[in-house]
């Protein structure tokens, strides 16, 4: 049984586990996952970059229902917790971004806007031929 | 512009919102547009030009089979749950132009129970972002809520009071789905959808039909002796910084969003501000959102919604009445439909025909607030 990330260009792993965005050689905006284009001074000068590993919870929930299709999720449903994590600008240039994850904590108590979180790769689920899938999400730091 | 040199609305019908086991979407529209033919005294031959939207319920052309082949251009117009509003854009757009006098706009959908399963690819998005179980509606309106109470310090509290106002407003409304009022404290209880969301704070997706039909202002006596002018009609997409549903990322600018950009060219274009309107429909895909979409159209400033909620400001008797028809959490969400359905009520409420839920005073001016994914919204000025 193999391990493999739920999709390619999403995140580096699994040395020095980061997630890879993109930014704007003109105006500097960071955008997750890299895209060819920036949506915001409309340049189609967009390079890969490796984004903050630790950042701030800037809102959260917690899904408490099981999604119907296309969530993937396998064996018995648990509430996960989603949230924007706030990633700081780089040395390099590239702008600060928010960045949509799942969260490692479900609990209302144990969340709250402003938390220190940092990037961990998690197990999702197994696919057909038995492989693990893994995705990113942010954990307590 | 005066509003007879304008758009008036002289004609409207509704299949009532719910689940209608053995109806099919297509059916509610039909039955929704013969409705609103008989109210404007015309019949399916004088319709010069329509517009349909549908996300699930089939191609609304195809009505065509059914009402009569007399080879009107019909277009199909689709928006997320913004379809009504941009059917309505369209509609409006196809009467003030001078290219036709008369133009029917409908919407009907059905869908079946549960939350929406959003398809990433039709987004322009990694199917990974849905698979993962990100690509939900609900966690986007729990999380704008959860930030929006946290930096204006709202109480959580008035999400359910927002729940309990809708039921009690459909109740009222015999064409909405959910007619049983609940209180506060069995909203507040019941499960936990998306904190800090629960089961009776969000709208279902459900079933229904509007139509409307429009003509020429300085026509409208001839099938109304009560028009109801069509001000203004507004649609706008995000801009970059606006916090929209299905986001994989934000920037951390933060500028208004289509909401705001919507209601206030609406304003502009009608020479009405908001401060004039007597009732508002809002979109309320949840209660969270009622209460952000109050200030984004210009209503209050944020913040002070939870005093102003608590004094009654939004009810049926305050000041601005919002959702008097019991809004999406009463009536469902069909998709389709319920942009127009936000019209059907106002132009009810104009005309003085709402019946126990009017709101008193024969009120003059309403404004009506569709919010769609990935961010866009319409926004309709509309007055006797």
């Amino acid at each position: 049984m193999a391990t493999a990330p739920i999709a390619e260009g999403l995140f580096s792993w699994p040395e020095a586990p980061h997630l890879i965005g993109g930014s704007c050689a003109g105006c500097g905006t960071t955008t997750f996952p890299s895209q060819p284009a920036c949506p915001r001074c409309t340049r189609t000068s967009m390079r890969e970059v490796a984004l903050a590993t630790r950042g701030t919870l800037w809102s959260w929930t917690i899904q408490g229902f099981e999604p119907k299709a296309p969530y993937t999720g396998d064996g018995p449903f648990a509430p996960y917790g989603v949230g924007y994590v706030e990633l700081a600008a780089l040395a390099d240039g590239a702008a600060a971004v928010l960045v949509e994850s799942r969260l490692t904590v479900a609990e209302p108590g144990q969340l709250h806007i402003g938390d220190e979180v940092e990037l961990v790769i998690v197990p999702f689920r197994c696919d057909a031929d038995g492989n693990e899938l893994v995705t990113f999400a942010f954990r307590p730091a | 512009m005066g509003a007879r040199e304008g758009v008036a609305i002289v004609g409207i019908g509704i299949h009532p919102f719910g689940r209608h086991p053995g109806l099919t979407g297509r059916y509610q529209g039909a039955y929704a547009i013969r409705a609103a033919l008989a109210d404007a005294g015309i019949g399916w031959p004088d319709v010069q030009c329509a517009f349909g939207g549908s996300a699930a319920a089939g191609n609304p052309d195809t009505l065509v089979g059914d009402l009569g082949l007399t080879g009107l251009p019909f277009v199909n117009v689709y928006n997320g749950c913004a379809t009504g509003g941009s059917v309505l854009t369209m509609a409006e757009r196809a009467v003030r132009s001078g290219d036709h006098d008369l133009v029917l706009a409908v919407g009907f959908d059905k869908h079946p129970r549960g939350a929406f399963n959003a398809s990433s690819a039709m987004s322009g998005l990694g199917d990974w972002y849905g698979e993962t179980g990100l690509m939900l509606t609900t966690q986007f309106f729990a999380m704008k809520i959860q930030r929006y109470l946290h930096d204006y310090g709202l109480s959580r509290d008035i999400l359910a009071k927002v729940a309990a106002k809708a039921f009690r407003n459909g109740a009222l409304n015999p064409s909405a789905w959910r007619r049983r009022p609940l209180t506060e404290a069995e909203i507040a209880a019941s499960p936990v959808l998306s904190h800090p969301l629960t089961q009776y704070m969000f709208c279902n997706p459900a079933e229904g039909g509007v139509a409307l039909v429009l003509c020429r202002a300085d026509q409208a006596s001839r099938y109304t002796d009560r028009p109801v002018y069509l001000r203004a009609v507004s649609f706008r997409t995000r801009r970059f910084g606006s916090f929209e549903v299905f986001s994989p990322w934000l920037s951390p600018e933060r500028v208004p969003g289509p909401t705001a950009e919507a209601a206030a060219e609406a304003f502009e274009k009608a020479g009405i501000g908001p401060d004039e309107v007597d009732l508002a429909q809002l979109q309320d895909t949840e209660s969270g959102a009622e209460i952000m979409h109050m200030a984004e159209t210009g209503f209050c400033r944020d913040g002070d919604q939870e005093a102003l909620i608590r004094d009654g400001m939004t009810e049926i008797g305050g000041s601005l009445p919002v959702n008097t028809d019991g809004g999406c959490l009463a009536n469902g969400e069909p998709v389709g439909a319920s942009g127009l359905r936000q019209v059907y009520e106002s132009v009810l409420q104009l005309r003085g025909q709402a019946g126990s839920r009017q709101v008193p005073g024969e009120p003059r001016v309403a404004f009506t607030h569709v919010y769609g994914a990935p961010g866009l919204s319409a926004c309709t000025v509309l007055s006797r």
